[in-house]
């Protein structure tokens, strides 16, 4: 009998909650551990990222506007979908050279990472929020609130960990995201959309886009109607100096984490969450 | 038949529609604040390391009072040469000291400071007019006082630190570049230096070159007060002098308020680099009026938003979006308002508007004023009188002004208010969101869940619900989008001056 030829998986970008193929039609080639080809990845382009923001901006009131309560379900529930597909991930994970014990330990480190976030949605707001003794005759209190769309530069080698590390705070804070997939490994990025468009994440919520980073990460830095930029991966100071002043244009807050260690304990806390917040402080009068 | 007739009055109280008329029933007598015991120098030296130094290139700028176009003194201009010995002395100070100091005790400098303000406060309140154009009765009840307060209120953090962020050990900083801006000079000092010196940390603080006489003054104070050598450093010069402190190497964190363009090029400077920073930049702040408000308090309160201190106020309500039931009473209500405002010199305790801070301020509100009708908005100033010399500018409104016209878009920072009308909730929020800013808005309704409901959707750092303008060392300030990164004020303004470890 001859062998079952297997079906293969296209791997496509995730935005507003489908996934569509870079509009320019281009791709670049994905390997093993072995140098041995895998797929064909999408080479997006500014156009992609540009629908990614419109995407993610047109998510942000809604998911910024759920409850507390919600959001920790929610993202309880991509843990839940991510145990279901965890040998999806372990096979993808060991193709790019982890072991079995090495794929195993980051897939559960991704998914406690996630409930980890999800019962801090409820959580944050208590103990990073004030309330104000003003003197004057003012009730005056402070809350946290989400800065807006987010553009994310995934950790380049830690293509699960890494990634769900970065995105999990930036979503449990009600910021929505357009994320650049590790470029040497793009593919657990792609199965993670997966999970995140069957654990009820509104589309748009997180966007995920591959490609090669240098092509990136001028868009990444220069939109206007983006917020905020993460990295987490030691740049060369050329880099840096150009997200920096991009990101000048518009005053976007630059968030520079270097993380190279994602079991590290200080690679998950809430101050996490807190770099992708704004402080937001209402007065009213207190009188009859 | 007697022959005396009582004069008609205009004004009748029990009138909804009645005219506030104060002018016709009396007149102000001036009422000058006595300049005669604040000493003003001739010139004043930099403050670096405890002294009062030449600058190297030994160059003086003028400044002026922008309430009679005299000059008052001259400031040194700080070059690279004095700006680096600046840095050295904040950076020995650092590294010596201050550093070794109990946190406790560096508390009670900071407390000294807060106390010898109180002492001092109406001579600096003098200054500030003279210097900054603003009305007695802001810099005396408003500014001085509440620099103080924020001295006060930071004072007690700078041992209690590690109560501030769970889980984390905070550490100093380091040796931080602040620069402040011209609005409100002493207080915006308080809000830079309070924070900084609490969590450990030493300083070079640039104050604006228009208004750099209270910083000296404080200066002195530093010296009396008989902190540390370099712990506070005070550089005075221009936009270059500024320059240099955002790019000294050795400076680890900077610290600015003034505008969003500003704001944009330290942003950019920076680049590159590990330094912190905070930026306090513009804002367009809206007021959204509904049916439903106590309309003469509003009315009250959007004078305050906008007309307090000349409009020279980053977070000021400069636009007002008012339901279009009430709006052509607003506007009369507002325009009645308008005319009882007295602007005058800053140093009369009458005046409710005092000079703008300078000639170059002077003329971009001006060229503002003419592009607004340029646009075709409809304007509308007060008619009072304003002194011969100096400079003034009537409280102003602009109406029929639509979403994209420059005068509704961009930050004006003067006395002038646009109004446009709004039907639902939902399109008042959408006006109010439309700017590239996001410092302040207010919300003007008898209903709570009204003022919870637009409070949220405003995408704005201060959220001022019936009232307006109000500020306080407790409370955190600061603005989203382009008006800026980070805050200043209460505990979390303390995370900008430390590292969490």
């Amino acid at each position: 009998m001859s062998e079952r030829i297997e079906v293969q998986k296209t791997y496509k970008t995730y935005v507003g909650g489908s996934f569509p193929r870079s509009e320019s039609g281009h791709y670049y080639k994905v390997f093993d551990s072995e140098g041995d080809f895998l797929a064909n990845a999408c080479r997006c382009t500014r156009k992609d990222f540009r629908d990614a923001v419109l995407a993610a901006r047109a998510a942000f009131s809604g998911w910024s506007s759920r409850t507390s309560y919600n959001k920790g379900q929610i993202l309880y529930r991509i843990a839940e979908m991510m145990e279901n597909r965890r040998d999806q991930f372990v096979k993808e994970l060991g193709q790019i050279g982890f072991s079995k014990e090495e794929a195993d330990a980051d897939i559960n480190a991704s998914i406690d990472r996630l409930i980890y976030y999800a019962g801090w949605t409820d959580k944050y707001l208590q103990v990073f929020g004030s309330v104000n003794p003003v003197a004057s005759s003012h009730f005056n209190f402070s809350i946290l609130e989400p800065t807006g769309v987010v553009s994310v530069l995934a950790p380049e080698a830690s293509p699960l960990l890494g990634l769900v590390s970065v995105i999990s705070p930036i979503i449990a804070g009600g910021n929505t995201c357009i994320v650049h997939a590790s470029e040497q490994y793009p593919l657990p990025a792609i199965s993670f959309a997966e999970v995140l468009n069957s654990s009820d994440v509104p589309g748009g919520v997180v966007n995920i886009i591959t490609g090669i980073r240098s092509e990136l990460v001028e868009h990444f830095s220069s939109h206007m109607d983006v917020n905020s930029i993460l990295y987490t991966d030691e740049l060369d100071k050329e880099t840096k100096t150009k997200i920096d002043e991009l990101a000048s244009n518009n005053i976007k807050r630059v968030v520079k984490k270097n993380i190279s260690d994602w079991y590290e304990e200080d690679s998950a806390n809430p101050y996490f969450i807190v770099d992708f917040q704004e402080t937001k402080t209402t007065w009213h009068p207190v009188g009859f | 038949m007697s022959e005396t007739k009582t004069k008609e009055s205009t004004y009748k109280p029990t009138s909804p529609n009645s005219k506030l008329d104060f002018a016709s029933l009396w007149e102000y007598s001036e009422a000058p604040e006595s300049s005669a015991n604040l000493e003003i120098k001739d010139k004043y030296e930099l403050f670096i390391s405890g002294k009062f130094v030449k600058p190297s290139k030994d160059r003086y700028f003028k400044s002026l009072s922008p309430s009679t176009e005299k000059e008052i003194t001259q400031f040194a201009e700080a070059t690279q040469k004095d700006v680096d010995k600046a840095v050295k002395a904040a950076r020995k100070a650092f590294k010596g000291e201050w550093s070794e100091l109990k946190p406790s005790s560096r508390a009670k400098y900071i407390y000294r400071i807060a106390r010898m303000l109180q002492e001092r406060a109406r001579e600096f309140a003098i200054a500030e007019s003279i210097d900054g154009g603003k009305p007695i009765r802001e810099s005396r009840d408003v500014d001085i006082p509440l620099a103080a307060a924020y001295f006060f209120y930071y004072a007690g953090w700078a041992d209690k630190l590690e109560y501030a962020f769970p889980g984390k050990k905070p550490k100093p900083v380091g040796v931080c570049g602040q620069i402040i801006p011209w609005n409100f000079p002493l207080l915006m000092l308080a809000w830079k230096i309070a924070p900084a010196l609490a969590c450990g940390n030493t300083v070079v603080l640039k104050p604006a070159e228009t208004t750099s006489l209270t910083a000296m003054m404080f200066a002195e104070l530093v010296k009396d007060a008989g902190l540390p050598d370099g712990v506070v450093n005070i550089v005075t010069g221009a936009g270059q002098t500024g320059a240099e402190i955002v790019n000294h190497k050795d400076i680890d964190k900077i610290a600015f308020t003034g505008s969003t363009n500003v704001g944009k090029i330290i942003q950019k400077s920076l680049a590159g680099t590990d330094k912190k920073y905070t930026l306090e930049l513009g804002g367009k702040g809206a007021l959204i009026l509904f049916e439903d408000a106590p309309i003469d308090q509003a009315v009250e309160g959007i004078i305050n938003a906008i007309y307090f201190n000349q409009g020279h106020v980053c977070c000021a309500g400069s636009r007002l979006l008012v339901q279009e039931n009430i709006a052509d009473k607003v506007i009369m209500k507002l325009k009645d308002r308008l005319e009882t405002l007295i602007v005058g010199h800053p140093l009369d305790k009458n005046t409710d508007i005092g000079a703008i801070n300078s000639k170059e301020q002077f003329d971009r509100v001006n060229s503002y004023l003419e592009l607004g009708v340029e646009e075709g908005a409809e304007v509308y100033q007060s008619k009072c009188s304003v002194p011969e010399s100096g400079y003034y500018i009537r409280p102003t409104l602009f109406t029929n002004v639509s979403q994209s016209n420059r005068v509704v878009q961009e930050e004006i920072f003067g006395p002038v208010l646009t109004v446009q009308t709004f039907r639902t909730a939902d399109e008042a929020i959408e006006k109010a969101n439309n700017t590239p800013f996001g410092l302040a808005g207010g919300v003007w309704t008898d209903k709570g869940s009204k003022i919870f409901k637009v409070g949220k959707a405003l995408r704005s750092g201060v959220v001022w619900a019936n009232t307006y303008n109000k500020f306080d060392p407790t409370s955190p300030f600061g603005g989203y989008k382009e008006s800026g990164v980070g805050r200043e004020g209460g505990l979390h303004g303390l995370s900008a001056y430390l590292n969490l470890k």
